[in-house]
């Protein structure tokens, strides 16, 4: 993974002392709290319904166990032991102090962390596909281009005041894993005819309260060009996005109000001033990030181990975890593994200090000291030799991190909600909990397949409810909490936003509504079909009949 | 007279900053003074007011876009970019457009709602003066261009980016 360098290092210690300055003027009442509120946004720092909030910043999911281990000593010494993950791929921190954020900031900066842009109205945490650079039939390894992407948006001096915040994704995998279409920027790695490598480029794209899918802006950029290109966007967002309602401040309404063709020419125009000048990549710089991202020490191996064959044979639980969160390798006799943090009675994504210090002995042990951060709020061993899985699966019980439930209903996405967040208008760490209490059974669940159900507190979407195949929204009805639901919706290649069923519903009644959904499903499925499959097929009527039957 | 900041030292500033185009009725009370006014009277009475025996610039609001100057800006000796509010960035992209794109060599002063804490960003895009809100510490305000020794992206004050120098 990517290392840090003198440069590197002397700005993020600028930074600290810059914000440590800013914190201490705040204190003493000599910055005012509406001018020092978009400083702290910027260093990942909220105040919440409780306390502060400290988000940390994952880039692009990547984490090594030394950081890992420090991110449990944070949480120890300065929270109550333990960290939420986002569906950005960050790590969040519930109770620390705003006194001693300063000093958390310099404990991250020791093992190349921080929280820079990890809120505010500027460019947010780049992320990616979490199998990156190990998933099989991979276009290229998308971590070189995050981290470019990572160092061009990092005090970018133009954009640290845009018009609302900014997030892009890069996708560098057949099946796309990173939601890259439903993001301000989705950049696709594609391949020409001629083997060069560029992009595919999305703009537009975002959930929150006016979820779109993003629109193409130009089909090919030249690998070379993406950080002018980049510029010119954001020049133009910069300069045109509405910042009189900060609910129309987002680049969709921007792009959907000018319209794609307009907005094309525009970014063009802005481009003509920075293509081929001093921001175009050079052949140098391609190379010295894509060393940070080469191959770990791969063994040649079979790529059957018999042993893994003979455990599967004999032990069903194993085969369970393996089926559902084992994913196939690019290279022979190794899988990727996902640790899924959705164990019921646990929030989404939570997890414990114990649990990442254990998680960062497996990294050692089982996967080249790294992992990754999904943005389903789940922890991979990307690299895991396939004849040491089931020493992996038997050590994970001992911190109740063998969730065997990968892809099924209750791994469900989850935003902290209203226990923690005062945008919420809604719980969602509950309703969370009385589903998968309700989906308990592990057989059953299997046999109802794929099924991603997303859950988000308020319109803000941190939960991506609208591109759940499920999707839960914690709405304000005359001061109760009622949930909306919508079906269909997808984050897949064919990225679909959800429709909306109906009237929403009171918190107790939605393990209901889920069930009859899900029984809707089970009746009307052809063979092989996935729930978002069927959906498609039937339609939204037999599942609006069956929730809002009258009881006879 | 009042203070600025300018190539980072403090100095007296002689230039009158006109806020609003018809506190210019009467152009004779400012014969002689140096005047920074608003775009739109610029565009409107261009020729009236530089008759006068005082220097002439412009100022142009948040929503206001350099390009509106035309072929004039090579001719100002200061365009003054305004921040209704310094969360609002849309100066920091005419700033950069000004030096990068249309080569403008003069002063470009941030006006408004000019913070400490925005300083060091604004030095980046090509701001080189500063009319620091009233109660800003202008003393104290001269650290924030030494908040960071390095910066990653092409910018107006180092326009070759990091990556092609470490």
């Amino acid at each position: 993974m990517y290392r840090y360098d003198n440069y590197d290092h002397q700005m993020l210690a600028d930074r600290i002392a810059q914000f440590r300055h800013q914190t201490e003027r705040y204190l003493k009442g000599e910055l005012a709290g509406p001018e020092f509120l978009p400083l702290r946004l910027q260093n990942g720092l909220y105040v919440q319904r409780l306390a502060p909030m400290l988000r940390i910043a994952i880039p692009y999911g990547m984490l090594s166990s030394r950081q890992l281990r420090k991110l449990a000593h944070i949480a120890d010494y300065y929270d109550k032991g333990y960290g939420h993950f986002t569906t950005r791929q960050n790590i969040q921190f519930n109770w620390p102090a705003l006194v001693d954020v300063p000093d958390i900031l310099a404990h991250l900066a020791e093992v190349e962390m921080h929280a820079i842009q990890t809120s505010g109205n500027c460019i947010r945490n780049t992320t990616t596909d979490q199998f990156a650079g190990s998933a099989v039939n991979e276009i290229e390894d998308s971590r070189p281009y995050c981290e470019i992407i990572r160092q061009w948006s990092t005090f970018h001096p133009e954009f640290a005041y845009l018009p609302r915040k900014f997030k892009i994704a890069v996708c560098g995998t057949v099946d796309d894993q990173a939601a890259t279409q439903v993001h301000d920027i989705g950049l696709f790695i594609v391949k020409s005819d001629t083997g060069e490598i560029g992009f595919r480029v999305l703009v537009g794209g975002g959930l929150g309260r006016t979820p779109v899918i993003g629109k193409e802006i130009l089909s090919f950029l030249p690998k070379q060009h993406l950080l002018t290109y980049l510029d010119a966007i954001l020049r133009v967002y910069n300069r045109e996005g509405r910042r009189d309602n900060k609910y129309k401040a987002r680049i969709k309404i921007l792009v959907k109000e000018t319209g794609i063709e307009l907005f094309r020419e525009k970014v063009e125009q802005e481009w003509l001033a920075l293509k081929d000048g001093p921001l175009t990549l050079t052949d140098a710089e391609f190379l010295r990030c894509k060393r940070y991202f080469q191959d770990p020490e791969y063994k040649e191996l079979s790529e059957d181990s018999p042993q893994l064959l003979q455990v599967l044979g004999e032990n069903v639980l194993f085969a369970g975890w393996y089926n559902q969160n084992v994913s196939a390798h690019k290279k022979a006799g190794y899988s990727i593994v996902t640790i899924c943090l959705k164990q019921t009675g646990t929030a989404p994504g939570d997890i414990t200090s114990d649990q990442m210090n254990f998680a960062a002995d497996l990294a050692d042990s089982y996967s080249f000291g790294e992992l990754r951060v999904s943005h389903e709020q789940n922890i991979i061993l990307a690299d895991v030799e396939k004849s040491a899985l089931y020493a992996l699966w038997q050590s994970l019980k001992s911190q109740k991190l063998n969730s065997d439930n990968r892809g099924l209903l209750t791994d469900i996405i989850c935003c902290p909600g209203g226990d923690f967040c005062s945008l919420a208008n809604a719980k969602s760490i509950p309703i969370a909990e009385s589903i998968q209490r309700r989906f308990g059974d592990a057989s059953r669940l299997r046999d109802i397949g794929a099924l991603s159900l997303n859950i988000s507190g308020c319109m803000n979407a941190c939960g991506h409810h609208h591109v759940g195949n499920i999707g839960i929204l914690g709405v304000d009805k005359k001061g109760a909490e009622f949930y909306q639901i919508s079906l269909g919706g997808s984050v897949d290649n064919d990225t679909a936003l959800g429709q909306i069923v109906g009237p929403s519903f009171a918190q107790e009644e939605v393990p209901d509504v889920i069930e009859k959904i899900v029984n809707v499903y089970m009746k009307n499925r052809q063979s092989g079909e996935r729930f978002v499959e069927t959906f498609n097929r039937v339609g939204i009527d037999p599942f609006k009949e069956e929730v809002y039957a009258k009881a006879d | 007279m009042p203070k600025l900041i300018k190539n980072r030292q403090i100095i007296d500033d002689r230039w009158v900053l006109i806020k609003e185009s018809r506190q210019l009725e009467d152009l004779q009370a400012y014969s002689s003074q140096d005047l920074i006014v608003p775009l739109a009277f610029w565009l409107a009475e261009h020729n009236r007011i530089q008759q006068r025996s005082g220097k002439t610039a412009v100022w142009l609001n948040s929503n206001e876009v350099p390009q509106s100057l035309g072929s004039d800006l090579h001719s100002l000796e200061v365009i003054a970019l305004n921040f209704p509010i310094f969360s609002d960035g849309r100066a920091y992209t005419s700033a950069r457009e000004l030096r990068s794109n249309l080569g403008y060599k003069g002063e470009i002063r941030a006006i408004g709602d000019v913070l400490r804490d925005q300083l060091y960003y604004m030095s980046r895009c090509g701001f080189d003066a500063f009319l620091m809100r009233d109660d800003q510490n202008l003393e104290r305000a001269l650290s924030a261009f030494n908040d960071f020794t390095e910066g990653y992206q092409a910018s107006v004050d180092k326009p070759i980016p990091l990556f092609r120098r470490r």
